[in-house]
């Protein structure tokens, strides 16, 4: 197997989780207009959630991905309630501000807590070798569990009542409660999704990474290019956006330096912005 | 009277506790967070114990007095802003008599410009970075060997058992890796070694999958690098988990901690270029020997030191006998006394380099390679270069 191969192997598995990562902002941010800064923050806590969980019960990570998907919406319901409820019909700059604010008090007490140094979860599954290459076990079963909980979001938003009901309040928020849709709720809901998904792409890349209270930030960054590279809305199309940012890392990591791999992000996200401002797949109705 | 009773015992008491017991005040910060963490405790362990060991034996004895050591010392997070604002308060509102470095060369090197432009002097350990000490300073001590020797033993190992080896460097991108590795680069070129790859990687990266992707492609045998004990221990952990066949893994700093041994397989054959180990018996012309500076340590932490536990209390047992020499905290003095310092402790030879293009710079201090081997009881740390300080053989190739 040649290296360039490898490397976009390699890139396809995390470009998963950084979609998955991506799709609670996108989800959020398309359906209620508000850019959540405590992204970063629920993804170091999920981080946490899977390295508490696995220290008291040492079964299979992954199993345990379902009890923080659940403490997930418990906790977005909470953030939406303190932070974003009384905000959401002001100008944006207020939910941005509110949800910032949050995302330091939780930086905050998980730096009291924690401190900034590194944790392991010391899970491994077996991988598969092909030539001189091998692929973690690890890396295959995020990737894996992060398009079926993709997957079953697509399934929620388009098989049932209540997805139905966040499209309808993403499409037309005034059409949508005179149809007898309460858009608190719904909104609510969006909002405790999108973090589900952020603390449980945190779960997930803690059983690949070392982490920190702080190691959200890097993902949140991603999360915001996968976003604009996807479009806003459609949180699938920022699972596809997310493997393709990672395919592109994968494609060019042989031939040029790491450390140069933020800057051809960042350089796509801007030329993204400019000539595709709707990102790559359009603007598609939730 | 009573009054001028009680007057003269007021101030006989205040003489008395005066010439008995002074309070010296040494200043440093330690990384409680962030990713120096790990190092800059064992660090700081290190200092705690020489202070407890004085204090305990009734402090410095230097003039005629005797200096009680405190500290006062704050968490830098790993932060070189922290650093800076950090230095300044314990000269300026703390009132430091003397300093010892944060750990790590870029840390040191933020608190050298600090200390130097307020003339304290600091004694500086956990930091192998020589730049620093050829910008002028004449109040910088440095207790580690330079970087530029870290990987030398290294090298001298693969030449004698695998001179045709090709060799990956793979390092983090801070002043102390490069300090190491651009030399190591030049000396391996000079001993006739095939280096097919280089790369640095930031220092907080955690996915080392495309580097070692690149390593496989390069048909590497050895790997050498790494940085500190975050990435040292996450790239060791991958390039285990990634089945790469290497030979040989030399990483810096990181596989020296006690907590090495939690990586498990992925432990087993690495090396580290250590400043001390327990193995390596110096006799000691000042202060306690080896063993018992070990089982000094291993009963007050419950762990076996490393060498920057080592460096820790070396550099207060260099800093003490400085004092001693003075007569006294005199900064100008004491500045002398280190200048002139060449003396074996547990910790090997100390000197420090007086020429003015690199003042304070440690000359007369050496460095062993040691390797995680497994035994009958476990993981071991065993010295292993040069052959003259070895504890066991090397063991090569590692797969």
């Amino acid at each position: 197997m040649s290296g360039i191969f490898a490397s976009m192997i390699d890139g396809l598995l995390i470009g998963a989780v950084y979609g998955l990562a991506a799709m609670g902002l996108s989800l959020i941010w398309g359906v209620m207009d508000v850019i959540n800064l405590t992204h970063g923050a629920t993804i170091a806590l999920g981080m946490f959630g899977m390295y508490i969980l696995f220290s008291a019960f040492p079964v299979n990570a992954y199993l345990l991905l379902i009890p923080i998907i659940a403490a997930g919406l418990l906790l977005g319901l909470l953030i939406y309630w303190i932070s974003v409820h009384w905000v959401i019909d002001r100008p944006q700059l207020a939910s941005l501000l509110s949800t910032f604010a949050v995302n330091m008090m939780i930086i905050g007490i998980g730096t009291a807590i924690w401190s900034t140094s590194p944790y392991n979860v010391n899970f491994t599954l077996p991988g598969i070798t092909v030539g001189a290459y091998t692929f973690t076990g690890n890396h295959m079963a995020a990737a894996s569990a992060a398009v079926i909980i993709a997957l079953a979001l697509e399934l929620f938003l388009y098989r049932t009542r209540m997805g139905k009901a966040i499209r309808a309040v993403a499409d037309n928020r005034e059409a949508a409660e005179l149809m007898g849709v309460s858009s608190t709720m719904v909104l609510a809901l969006a909002f405790a999704i999108g973090i589900s998904l952020a603390a449980s792409s945190g779960a997930l890349v803690s059983t690949l990474f070392p982490f920190t209270i702080l190691s959200g930030a890097s993902y949140q960054m991603k999360s915001f290019v996968v976003t604009v590279l996807a479009g806003l809305g459609r949180p699938f199309g920022a699972l596809v956006a997310g493997v393709l940012l990672g395919l592109l890392e994968g494609a060019v990591t042989p031939f040029i330096a790491v450390s140069w791999i933020p800057l051809i992000e960042f350089g796509l996200f801007v030329v993204v912005l400019v000539l595709f401002p709707r990102g790559i797949f359009g603007r598609a109705t939730a | 009277m009573k009054r001028l009773v009680l007057t003269i015992f007021v101030l006989s008491t205040l003489f008395v506790t005066a010439g008995f017991a002074q309070n010296l005040t040494v200043g440093f910060t330690v990384s409680k967070t962030g990713a120096l963490n790990v190092d800059s405790l064992e660090q700081y362990r290190g200092f705690e114990l020489w202070r407890d060991q004085v204090n305990a034996a009734g402090g410095i004895k230097a003039g005629g007095k005797n200096y009680k050591i405190q500290f006062v010392s704050y968490d830098d997070e790993s932060n070189t802003k922290r650093v800076q604002q950090l230095y300044s308060r314990m000269v300026l509102q703390d009132n430091a008599d003397f300093l010892f470095s944060p750990y790590s060369s870029s840390l040191t090197a933020t608190a050298a410009i600090v200390t130097e432009q307020y003339g304290k002097i600091m004694l500086t350990t956990g930091a192998a970075e020589g730049k620093t000490y050829t910008l002028g300073n004449h109040y910088l001590f440095q207790m580690f060997t330079p970087g530029a020797e870290y990987l030398k033993g290294t090298l001298d190992a693969l030449k004698a058992k695998d001179p045709k080896a090709t060799i990956a460097l793979v390092y983090e991108d801070a002043s102390f890796s490069v300090a190491v590795v651009n030399p190591a680069k030049a000396y391996a070129q000079q001993l006739g070694l095939n280096v097919v790859f280089t790369e640095a990687y930031a220092p907080n990266t955690t996915d080392f999958s495309a580097i070692i992707d690149k390593v496989i492609a390069s048909k590497a045998a050895v790997l050498l690098g790494g940085g500190h004990y975050a990435d040292g221990s996450t790239l060791a952990k991958q390039l285990y988990e990634h089945k790469v066949p290497l030979k040989m893994i030399t990483l810096l700093v990181a596989p020296d901690s006690d907590k090495w041994t939690e990586l498990g397989d992925s432990a087993v054959g690495v090396m580290v270029p250590s400043q001390w180990e327990p193995q390596t018996a110096f006799k000691a012309q000042y202060g306690l020997s080896g063993a018992d500076f070990a089982k000094a340590y291993t009963a007050k932490y419950n762990a076996p030191p490393s060498y920057e536990s080592a460096g820790g209390y070396a550099c207060g047992l260099v800093l003490q006998r400085a004092i001693e020499q003075a007569g006294g905290p005199d900064t100008a003095k004491v500045a002398a006394a280190l200048n002139a310092t060449d003396i074996t402790t547990f910790y090997g030879r100390t000197k420090f380099s007086t020429a003015a293009n690199e003042h304070g710079l440690q000359i007369g201090h050496a460095m062993v390679l040691a390797q995680w081997q497994k035994d009958k009881s476990g993981l071991v740390k065993q010295v292993v270069w040069p052959l003259a300080a070895k504890s066991a053989n090397l063991v090569y190739p590692i797969h």
